[in-house]
């Protein structure tokens, strides 16, 4: 078993209720299943799958890239930004005026 | 050598810069050749309109086709009370000529569209996006990387920011190469719920109108292929390598994206609000009607907890936010009559599609949610 650090941002803060977390991994495990197994827990989450910017260590990563004892993984969700009301449901609000 | 001179009034005004060999006479003219095209005048245009302006950038266009409202004062301070009810560009374009009468400004009161993106950015060295929604994000991302001008981006949500340069043709990658689909409609993050701390695009429009600086005067290591991000409340930044994605849409090797494309209809914007079929739809008349007799349904609340803080319908029963539903569904009767509400009626219209594929059959949307409810029951509670 291997130790990673995930950081988490923006949404998934609210639906983790955390920033960061520790997980055990199998040995060899990929960064996908890093993600697979925070769905498996948080299903909200699962709606962000392959829409996810993935690093490890701080470096750029494909969600197929192997992990290694101790290593952090952060996944960054799209934000839009701005601070207009966005509710779920309405992803462009600017086209669809509540 | 830039062409433009300075005048003796602008050598004064800009004499802290000028002082600095860094950018000295010769970035200082820099800047004024310069012209940079800012996309949305709200939280992140503001602080880097009033920042490039001062700074003696030499044109800046501003395109933004809201208007000002007294809601964006906490944190757009481009803006000022008096100007509310104005458009936004004319109301930036007042308080930056009064900054710098020696700078050109455009304004635009329109919104970007495939139409008319490149019409407006093709003119402009720097183009920056301080907008706020999907669409324009990737329209301005396309139009960049078509037009091979720098993207200066930048990204706010509540207590966090993100900023980066996207220049393919500086060898970076573009916001494609991160996020190469929108992601589906309806099942997107709530800035909504969320908002946003004032000074928090302040922190990243800064940041913006300084990488925005560095790329027009050509100093210091441009915030190319790596990702800032900002975390106000830990204090933290944290800096993510990225790389060109060789599969990348618009600047791979095969770009599949080779002109502009309708970008609402590519992030899957619906003209309306999706449909909740009539049976599940109730108004807030005949809620409160409901409510008054003794079949009463049972009232659940799908926000968020601080806002319930600030106005909630009386007689609600219960309160799971739109994103613990999933996993708190059990906790529900399906058995019985129930009403859900939210803001206005967008989660709430989510929670009933939810729990009608869970198998709940008596269910029903408030219609427009504690806004309507404030404007057709009871105006005593605030709309927020």
């Amino acid at each position: 078993m291997i130790t990673i650090h995930v950081r988490l941002f923006a949404a998934h803060r609210d639906i983790v209720g955390r920033a960061e977390m520790t997980v055990q991994q199998e040995t060899g495990a990929t960064v996908g299943a890093v993600w697979e197994r925070l769905v498996a827990e948080y299903p909200s989450l699962g709606r962000y799958t392959g829409r996810l910017l993935y690093a490890v260590n701080q470096q750029f990563a494909e969600p197929g890239a192997v992990l290694q004892d101790g290593d952090e993984v952060a996944i960054i969700p799209p934000v839009s930004g701005g601070a207009r009301r966005i509710e779920p449901g309405q992803v462009c609000n600017r086209f669809n005026p509540l | 050598m830039s062409k433009v001179s300075l005048s003796n009034e602008e050598i004064a005004r800009y004499s802290r810069h000028l002082i600095m060999p860094e950018v000295g006479m010769e970035g200082q003219r820099r800047l004024k050749q310069g012209s940079v095209l800012l996309i949305g005048s709200g939280g992140l245009g503001s602080p880097l309109a009033l920042y490039l302006a001062a700074a003696g950038v030499g044109h800046i266009g501003l395109v933004d086709f809201d208007v000002v409202d007294a809601s964006n004062l906490q944190r757009q301070i481009v803006h000022g009370t008096s100007t509310v009810g104005m458009p936004k560009t004319e109301s930036a374009r007042r308080r930056l000529r009064d900054l710098n009468p020696h700078i050109e400004i455009t304004v635009y009161e329109t919104q970007i569209t495939s139409a008319n993106a490149f019409e407006l950015m093709r003119g402009y060295d720097v183009i920056v996006d301080g907008t706020d929604n999907f669409p324009t994000r990737y329209l301005t991302n396309d139009a960049s990387v078509l037009l091979g001008k720098p993207n200066v981006y930048g990204s706010i949500f509540r207590f966090e920011g993100q900023a980066t340069v996207f220049a393919p043709q500086q060898g970076g990658p573009c916001y494609r190469c991160l996020y190469p689909e929108p992601p589906p409609p309806g099942l997107v993050p709530s800035c909504a719920e969320g908002g946003v701390l004032g000074v928090l695009p302040g922190v990243i429009g800064t940041i913006q109108a300084t990488e925005t600086i560095k790329l027009l005067t050509g100093i210091g290591e441009p915030l190319i292929g790596r990702l800032m991000l900002y975390d106000a409340l830990g204090m933290r930044f944290r800096e993510l390598k990225l790389r060109r994605n060789p599969n990348c849409p618009v600047c791979g090797e095969n770009p599949s994206v080779t002109t502009l494309i309708d970008y609402e209809q590519f992030c899957g914007i619906a003209p309306e609000a999706p449909a909740i079929g009539g049976q599940y739809v109730i108004t807030p008349l005949e809620l409160a009607d409901w409510l008054q007799r003794d079949d009463r349904p049972f009232l659940l609340d799908v926000r968020n907890p601080y806002e319930v803080a600030i106005a909630s319908i009386p007689g609600t029963d219960k309160l799971i936010p739109i994103d613990q539903l999933p996993e708190r569904i059990h906790e529900l009767d399906s058995a019985r009559e129930m009403v859900v509400y939210c803001r206005s009626g967008v989660r709430s219209g989510r929670a009933v599609e939810l729990l009608k594929q869970a198998g709940f059959r008596k269910v029903k949307n408030l219609e427009g949610g504690v806004l309507r409810w404030s404007d057709d029951v009871d105006p005593t509670v605030a709309k927020y």
